[in-house]
């Protein structure tokens, strides 16, 4: 039997304005500027901005709004609108160990050169719902005059792992083959097996959350990784570009990134030494979760490229890779509210025939059964 | 055309290359406001025709495994770009990131008349340093801000000296 789909475009129609209703919430309250949320909304913004992978804080912004705060709806429309922008520029790779920063620790060395940088974190405060933040009117002292003057940085800070290469105790990243094409997924869907290179692409636009339980599933026993946080960093980086006409590098400007080296004992293998090897993460903005369980990721996922087991989701290409974005994911499991009335009904009447069969035959059996006694 | 615009191979020209790749980079960190409070007044004479419109569109950044390793696709960002031509054929180019034709516009203006050895000197001196000069004061005080926040370990007894990487035996 066919069903009849048209109609509805009224109901859309209200729909949607409901939908502008709500987003705005009372009128009596004063509309959030996109300043306001770029301001005072910043790892939404970040987020959005590392999942959506396009970089701009004022668009990341409209989507939040535009999305009522709905982080991944956000991510969905920064994705939309970037596939409608032609590629002008590839930047070359950013060099973090020049980075402007903001925050830089290490959980290994005490006594990293540079210094243990702490920046501004959630780490050190008590996670107590702070009320004063309840009011508007609040005393806004400059930073400058509560915090006591320090020298700034050096433009220059090495990264922890480069100085453990020094002592050839950790593995020396591969050296880039400049002539292998980096692969990437806005153009070509994800091969597998899948190279280091499109595997960090998949992480750095994947979900946070799902690579957070990820992360947490290897440190909790499924796919030996046994991690510690080499170094994190986060601040600003150039980003540099060799426009065709010119023939030569100019800087563009610069983005606010995280990086994050994990660092994971190594026993050895037929062809390497015991040392410890390196997980990496890398997002915009002050994705500092993100980045630490990209980088958890990212290790378990060269367990075969290690001769390592590969025994537990963590460490399965596939599995990781083909479940992280959570546009497609939530694209895939919200089509289920798409009309499926005709699928429905060849389903229902099948149901419906197979009970028929299944009473005549237990009628049958009964029938059967009276007749023996 | 200047000869920057040429492959560049005598000492000369790579210094004016150096120097055009640094006031394009400090023209693309400056905000379209300060380019718009900087423009020479009056504008050049004849005025400049865009060779092509500012367009917006999209840079795919680049990051590296481990920070030193194989290339991978991080993300993209937007980028406006933009080239115009000044009466005497001078060529400038604007690449700026971020989506305002505006900035880009004035991007290739300045990098256009930058490049006219009579005007060079009195915009470097009036425009490029002084916006240079601002920049490395905020990426200064960025990172004095975040020192400020410094842990300063205050150790009982100190037992062992710097290995040889530079990095102490003692962990936390």
């Amino acid at each position: 039997m066919y069903v009849a789909v048209k109609g509805g475009e009224q109901a859309i129609e209200a729909s949607l304005r409901l939908l502008d209703a709500e987003r705005r919430g009372d009128p009596e309250v004063p509309e959030l500027s996109l300043e306001q949320i770029k301001q005072q909304m910043t790892l939404a913004v970040d987020r959005v901005m590392s999942e959506g992978a396009l970089f701009d804080r004022e668009l990341a912004a409209l989507a939040i709004k535009q999305a009522r705060g709905d982080l991944i709806e956000a991510i969905f429309l920064l994705r939309a609108y970037r596939t409608t922008l032609p590629r002008l520029a590839v930047s070359a790779p950013l060099d973090t160990s020049r980075m402007t920063l903001k925050r830089r620790i290490s959980a290994i060395f005490k006594d990293v050169p540079g210094g243990q940088v702490l920046g501004p974190t959630f780490d050190y405060s008590h996670r107590l719902l702070d009320f004063s933040l309840a009011e508007l009117a609040r005393d806004e002292t400059p930073i400058e005059e509560e915090l006591p003057p320090a020298e700034p940085l050096p433009d220059t800070m090495p990264r922890l792992v480069d100085i453990l290469n020094q002592d050839g105790l950790i593995e020396q990243d591969f050296p880039d083959d400049t002539q292998r094409p980096v692969g990437d997924l806005t153009r070509e869907p994800l091969p597998l097996p899948a190279g280091r290179d499109i595997r960090l692409q998949n992480l750095a636009r994947g979900d946070e959350g799902f690579l957070l339980a990820l992360g947490y599933s290897s440190q909790r026993g499924y796919g030996h990784v046994h991690p510690f946080a080499g170094e994190i960093r986060h601040g600003y980086v150039a980003v540099e570009i060799v426009p065709e006409e010119l023939g030569f590098a100019v800087e563009i400007g610069e983005v606010d990134v995280t990086e994050c080296h994990m660092v994971t004992q190594f026993t050895g293998s037929a062809e390497a030494p015991p040392q410890f090897t390196n997980g990496y993460g890398l997002t915009y903005g002050q994705g500092e979760r993100k980045a630490m369980a990209m980088a958890l990721v990212d290790r378990s996922l060269r367990a075969e490229e290690l001769g390592e087991e590969t025994t537990s989701p963590a460490q399965d290409q596939e599995f990781v890779l083909s479940h992280s974005d959570n546009v497609e994911a939530s694209g895939f499991l919200q089509h289920l509210k798409l009309p499926h009335y005709v699928d429905f009904q060849s389903e229902l009447a099948l149901v419906r025939r197979l009970r028929e069969e299944h009473d005549k035959a237990r009628t049958k059996d009964r029938d059967q059964q009276d007749a023996a006694e | 055309m200047p000869s920057v615009n040429r492959p560049t191979s005598t000492r000369e020209d790579v210094r004016a290359r150096r120097a055009r790749q640094r006031w394009m980079g400090i023209l693309a960190r400056a905000s379209t406001e300060e380019l718009e409070r900087s423009l020479p007044d009056p504008l050049p004479e004849g005025g400049y025709s865009l060779l092509r419109r500012p367009e917006t569109g999209s840079v795919m950044l680049r990051g590296r495994a481990g920070g030193t390793g194989e290339r991978f696709n991080l993300g993209e960002a937007t980028l406006t770009r933009c080239t115009l031509r000044l009466p005497d054929g001078t060529t400038g180019f604007g690449y700026v990131m971020g989506r305002n034709p505006r900035h880009a516009e004035l991007a290739a203006l300045f990098d256009a008349l930058l490049q006219l050895s009579e005007r060079r000197e009195h915009l470097m001196e009036r425009v490029i340093e002084p916006l240079a000069r601002q920049q490395e004061e905020r990426r200064q005080a960025i990172t004095a801000r975040a020192a400020t926040s410094k842990v300063d370990f205050f150790t009982m007894v100190r037992e062992s000296g710097l290995g040889e990487s530079g990095l102490g035996e003692s962990g936390a």
